[in-house]
């Protein structure tokens, strides 16, 4: 049989435990995210970042299963990581190796046995990514948008086939997140992108609207962020 | 403050075309003699000679000032407690013990880039595969462990910065309890980045 392609949430709920007791933050959600772009929107604390997490496994259900391309987040743990990209907001945590080579290269150790070649094709990484140059670089002697930009050259690297960004231009200054929104939205790949920034999410495909911990809108991207506008 | 062990920087010198492993090996084996030998005597031309080991290798006395001045005030601390309680030779002899380690780690970080690094372990672990040892996983610990110092000591800065903008900068709970704190906090999400790079599936 073949595989569903894209991401599909069955009944999924996410309950934490707190200090006062359980807490829902996500509540029972079915989905079948198809689309090329999905944005997911919606105030802070709503639940968005949880649903976009689940995606690689980094939340798991508390209830129901999420499916990648046909395979069980929890039980392919391995094989849905191959496959899901996931780019953080602060890029300092993502970034694991002292320069930006290094960073990529690690990226490419699964697929790139031979050290020589590795560093050429982490070169070729940083060089489609605007990064030429900057191979030898302290990754802390980047600016904000060089560090995203390599946070975001890492996850691709390894070559996934869904993208799942987690607010990647909230840090940036203008024009480094409208480098990366642009970047993210033109990759060949299907993009979950959870964002505050309205313009970026009405160029998407889709958008879901998250609050209180489910969603409360689905659509094409313009109405729902329209929507999202006149309501907040 | 943030490239306390040195980044790798490219070059020529014998050190830059050594093998990996063999300038771990290396490390280990002065890192051992360092520590057994004895006495101010032998102890102040080892931080002598490390000390131009690394101008050699980095092309300069920067890199030296700079690798001895991230643990400047601990080694006066531990010579200063050391002097105190066990006289001044032990307190020479430690403090020299720390600064040649030191700046013996930077010039392995400063001639070897840790992609080679990282391979040299993995070779070297690969027959430990066996008793369940996993080399790829002691590897990225390494590389982790070589990132975390100066992540680190960045989040103690800016955590003394905090505590200094709200007038706090005397009290040790105001910098000690929201380090430790973040500190964890780094740990849990450069753990969460790893998996979802799927680094250490393998």
């Amino acid at each position: 049989m073949t595989p569903t392609p894209g991401v599909r949430l069955e009944s999924v709920r996410v309950v934490v435990e707190t200090v006062d007791g359980p807490l829902e933050v996500l509540q029972a959600t079915s989905l079948d995210l198809v689309e090329r772009r999905v944005a997911l929107i919606g105030p802070n604390g709503s639940g968005k970042s949880t649903l976009a997490r689940l995606v690689n496994g980094l939340v798991e259900p508390t209830a129901g299963r999420v499916l990648v391309d046909g395979l069980d987040v929890v039980e392919s743990g391995r094989e849905v990581r191959r496959r899901v990209g996931f780019v953080f907001t602060d890029p300092a945590a993502q970034l694991v190796m002292p320069t930006a080579a290094e960073d990529v290269a690690l990226s490419l150790r699964r697929t790139h046995r031979d050290p020589a070649v590795r560093r050429r094709a982490a070169e070729d990484v940083l060089a489609a990514y605007g990064l030429a140059g900057l191979g030898d670089r302290s990754v802390h002697a980047l600016s904000g948008g060089q560090r995203q930009l390599l946070a975001l050259a890492g996850v691709l690297a390894t070559g996934p086939s869904v993208l799942v960004a987690d607010e990647p231009t909230t840090l940036l200054d203008l024009a480094n997140a409208r480098r990366v929104g642009d970047l993210l939205l033109g990759l060949d790949l299907q993009l979950l992108l959870v964002t505050h920034d309205l313009e970026l999410a009405a160029r998407c495909d889709r958008a879901l609207l998250v609050d209180g911990g489910r969603v409360v809108r689905d659509g094409p991207a313009p109405e729902v962020v329209e929507h999202y506008r006149a309501t907040a | 403050m943030s490239d306390l062990l040195g980044l790798h920087r490219p070059g020529t010198t014998l050190l830059h075309r050594l093998g990996a492993g063999t300038k771990l090996l290396g490390l280990v084996v002065l890192g051992v003699v360092v520590v057994l030998v004895s006495g101010p005597v032998t102890a102040l031309p080892l931080v002598a000679g490390a000390a131009g080991v690394l101008a050699w290798a980095s092309g300069g006395v920067r890199p030296v000032w700079r690798a001895l001045r991230g643990v400047l005030l601990v080694v006066v601390l531990l010579g200063a407690w050391l002097a105190w309680a066990q006289g001044w030779e032990r307190a020479v002899e430690r403090m020299a013990d720390v600064a040649t380690l030191v700046l013996l780690a930077t010039v392995l970080t400063t001639t070897t880039p840790i992609d080679a690094m990282l391979d040299a372990i993995t070779r070297g672990l690969r027959p430990l595969r066996r008793v369940g040892v996993s080399p790829e996983g002691v590897a990225l610990a390494f590389s982790l462990m070589l990132r975390s110092v100066p992540a680190t000591l960045d989040l103690a800065r800016e955590t003394r910065d905090a505590a200094r903008a709200r007038g706090l900068e005397r009290d040790p709970r105001a910098l000690l309890v929201p380090l430790a704190l973040r500190t964890v906090a780094h740990a849990r999400a450069t753990g969460q980045a790893l998996h979802a790079r799927g680094i250490g599936d393998d």
